[in-house]
């Protein structure tokens, strides 16, 4: 019995054990993923957008999405409140106090776009067991595919960002979510909402690019005049002259959560925005895939482990048929009805 | 030579055609599901997309069919031989959870028609977690089913194919001590990814080992529990020398299991949450009292041979497993995705969940009255 004991501690050291030393922190966590260098995305500057919905109206074009009339009595115009299944994206309405203000925290108001954010290291792309959320490798899209998707919606559980949505009301419905206009972009045009927006607010290029942009215009003075590019980054559009407002020091999306690809600037703080900020700079499938790939790297450890159990139970099985006839009533205990 | 035998009796009794009823009403429900639409019968929404379809049809189905895993675990691993004549039901209430909480999920995909993509090979992805759970979950089924085939040879007089099945068994027995390992751990690593969604009261690194011992846990439970329950309601003799000894191994590993849970709070110093008041707070003292409440009535060993404590013990430890898998899933769970999102289960929902625990209750019936399956001393 002794000797059962000790070797079912060293099956344990080699499998379940495993499982239970992740306390030590970052032991467990696999390599963060990188950005691609021909990365695109967006930087969506909150201090230029001037909440026409343009941006909406177009992604719901250029998707085919329906309307939605939410809140109406009577449906009159297409008031998405939320990103959802017919709704790519949105833009939402900050307000405090009375709201005097654009782009002030006190007594002031933003607006905010929400959509897919393209993640560096994508939750929805690590729990889908069957890839149909992929992030392309070079351009950094996180694109869903229904024609595998078996509507789990660990995708939607798991977003950080709250971004994936399912067609509840459809019997067979499918997950949808932004996929940055990837159908436009291989025609090799910009992503609708970028396209349309009239103030440079959503802006397209390549990640790097709007990093750099996005700098240039955190280098300026409050009140400097500036140029703001329109449409694409670098694509020579006529841009939108306006000052410089009294940014936040921080660019959203260059290290929360390992990076994303979409890029917000604002001057009102972004968890007022509904950015989630007090996230690590990693993304966490750093951490389960971690967990994951410590015990079931090449399915070692479960094959050690089921080679000791196959051993330790035969064995077992081989004595307890001996013992089986020697002492059967000992052990069953006399019954009380 | 078999110890198990049929107990016999009239099989429509009146709580058998009421359990009948339940399940065809759940089976109404899930025709307007699959007509309609998830929306049209469920709560779940933009943002809990997760209801109690997944959480207790199949996370906690699964877990209260770990009896046989736990069971497997004392008599084929520790060799404690003395425990075999529990091996046979807690086989079948593991055979029934699992059973019908793969046959459950289907019921909750929101895209059921492409299920067989879990098994083309470009399509697997296997960084998921979920994919693991899924190739796990159905294997063990169909282990459980070739483990429990014994009894089916047994009932039609097959000795010849049960000689021959004996022979190849072992292997079947470890892969059924694997399987549940692996893939009970990892319904805990699942929630890993959902990071800052889900409270720092739960959301730890440690959630594997804990799924995976309060798997055992209620695998422990489940064994008295159902024992008791023949013992009232179709009169078995109850071996009571054999659950107080069962008893005390729940003991001893509830306390492994609170050493770790609130080690692993003071640890991350999360505890402070547990005093803020809210919904969460609440939760996570209802949870973790009731893992703390049998500890209590089980500690001496006098206790763990009177079947009322040893009941009441078990229902406790049922419960608090149970909670703790709402807790991290539902309760826990705070979507970022904007807006008030409330999640609460509607009836049609409930009553689905209803009907297929009530199937369950319906095949235990079938199964005992019919097979041999309970222990005769």
């Amino acid at each position: 019995m002794a000797l059962n004991r000790r070797e079912f501690l060293k099956l344990s050291a080699a499998g379940m054990g495993g499982a239970l030393c992740p306390a030590s922190g970052d032991a467990v966590m696999r390599e963060p993923k990188q950005l691609s260098p021909d990365a695109v995305g967006m930087l969506y500057d909150s201090t230029l957008c001037i909440g026409c919905k343009a941006c909406v109206s177009a992604c719901k074009q250029a998707n085919g999405m329906p309307p939605e009339a939410a809140g109406q009595l009577e449906p009159m115009w297409d008031t998405p409140l939320e990103t959802s299944g017919s709704t790519l994206n949105v833009i939402k309405l900050y307000q405090n106090g009375t709201a005097d203000h654009k782009d002030q925290e006190i007594d002031g108001y933003a607006f905010m776009k929400r959509h897919c954010l393209h993640c560096v290291d994508p939750s929805c792309v690590s729990a889908c067991p069957v890839s149909a959320m992929t992030k392309d490798p070079v351009t950094g899209i996180v694109e869903h595919h229904a024609d595998r998707c078996i509507g789990c919606r660990y995708c939607v559980y798991s977003c950080p960002f709250g971004i994936p949505k399912y067609e509840y009301d459809d019997p067979f419905g499918q997950i949808q979510k932004c996929q940055f206009c990837a159908h436009l972009q291989a025609e090799g045009k910009v992503p609708a909402c970028c396209d349309v927006c009239p103030t440079g607010a959503s802006l397209f290029g390549r990640v790097a690019d709007l990093k750099q942009e996005a700098q240039r215009r955190l280098e300026k003075q409050p009140g400097d005049n500036y140029l703001f590019p329109r449409g694409e980054l670098g694509a020579g559009r006529p841009g939108h002259e306006a000052t410089i407002p009294t940014y936040l020091r921080e660019v959203y999306g260059e290290k929360q959560l390992g990076g994303t690809q979409i890029l917000y600037m604002s001057a009102v703080p972004f968890d007022k925005l509904g950015l989630p900020t007090n996230v690590p700079d990693f993304g966490y499938p750093a951490i389960s895939e971690g967990i994951q790939h410590m015990l079931y790297k090449w399915m070692l450890a479960p094959a050690l482990v089921l080679a000791g159990l196959v051993y330790v139970v035969k064995r077992n099985l081989d004595r307890g048929h001996d013992e089986q006839h020697k002492t059967p009533e000992r052990d069953s205990g006399k019954g009380q009805s | 030579m078999s110890t198990h035998a049929p107990i016999g009796g009239k099989l429509l009794t009146k709580p058998f055609l009421i359990l009948s009823l339940l399940f065809m009403l759940a089976l109404a429900i899930l025709l307007a599901r699959f007509i309609f639409g998830l929306g049209a019968v469920t709560n779940i929404n933009d943002g809990y997309p997760w209801g109690i379809w997944i959480v207790i049809d199949v996370m906690i189905g699964t877990a209260l069919g770990c009896a046989g895993y736990a069971v497997a675990l004392l008599v084929y691993l520790f060799n404690r031989g003395e425990y075999h004549p529990l091996m046979r039901s807690a086989l079948m209430a593991g055979l029934f959870g699992y059973t019908l909480a793969g046959i459950a999920v289907i019921f909750d995909l929101g895209r059921y028609w492409q299920f067989y993509t879990l098994l083309l090979p470009w399509y697997v992805q296997l960084n998921s977690v979920m994919l693991e759970v899924a190739w796990c979950v159905m294997a063990y089924v169909v282990v459980l089913w070739i483990e429990f085939t014994p009894a089916f040879l047994e009932r039609f007089g097959l000795e010849n194919l049960r000689g021959k099945l004996s022979k190849v068994l072992f292997f079947f027995i470890a892969l059924g001590i694997l399987l549940p390992t692996m893939h009970q751990s990892s319904l805990g690593t699942m929630a890993v990814v959902a990071g800052h969604q889900i409270s720092p009261l739960w959301q730890t690194q440690l959630l594997p080992p804990l799924f995976l011992i309060s798997a055992l846990l209620m695998g422990y439970a489940i064994v008295p529990f159902e024992s008791i329950l023949a013992s009232m309601g179709l009169r078995q003799p109850l071996e009571t020398h054999l659950l107080a000894k069962i008893s005390g191994v729940a003991l001893l590993v509830t306390l492994l299991y609170l050493a770790l849970r609130f080690g692993d709070l003071l640890w991350r110093g999360a505890l402070d949450l547990a005093f803020a008041g809210d919904t969460d707070a609440v939760m996570f003292w209802i949870e973790n009292l009731l893992f703390i409440l049998p500890v209590l009535l089980l500690a001496q060993r006098r206790w763990r041979i009177r079947p009322r404590l040893v009941f009441i013990s078990a229902i406790s430890l049922l419960l608090a497993g149970s909670i703790y898998r709402l807790n991290v899933y539902i309760i826990g769970y705070h979507p970022t995705a904007g807006g008030n999102w409330f999640y609460f289960p509607s009836v049609p929902e409930i009553m689905v969940t209803v009907g297929i625990f009530s199937f369950e209750v319906i095949l235990y019936l079938l199964f005992v009255k019919n097979l041999p399956v309970l222990h005769r001393a």
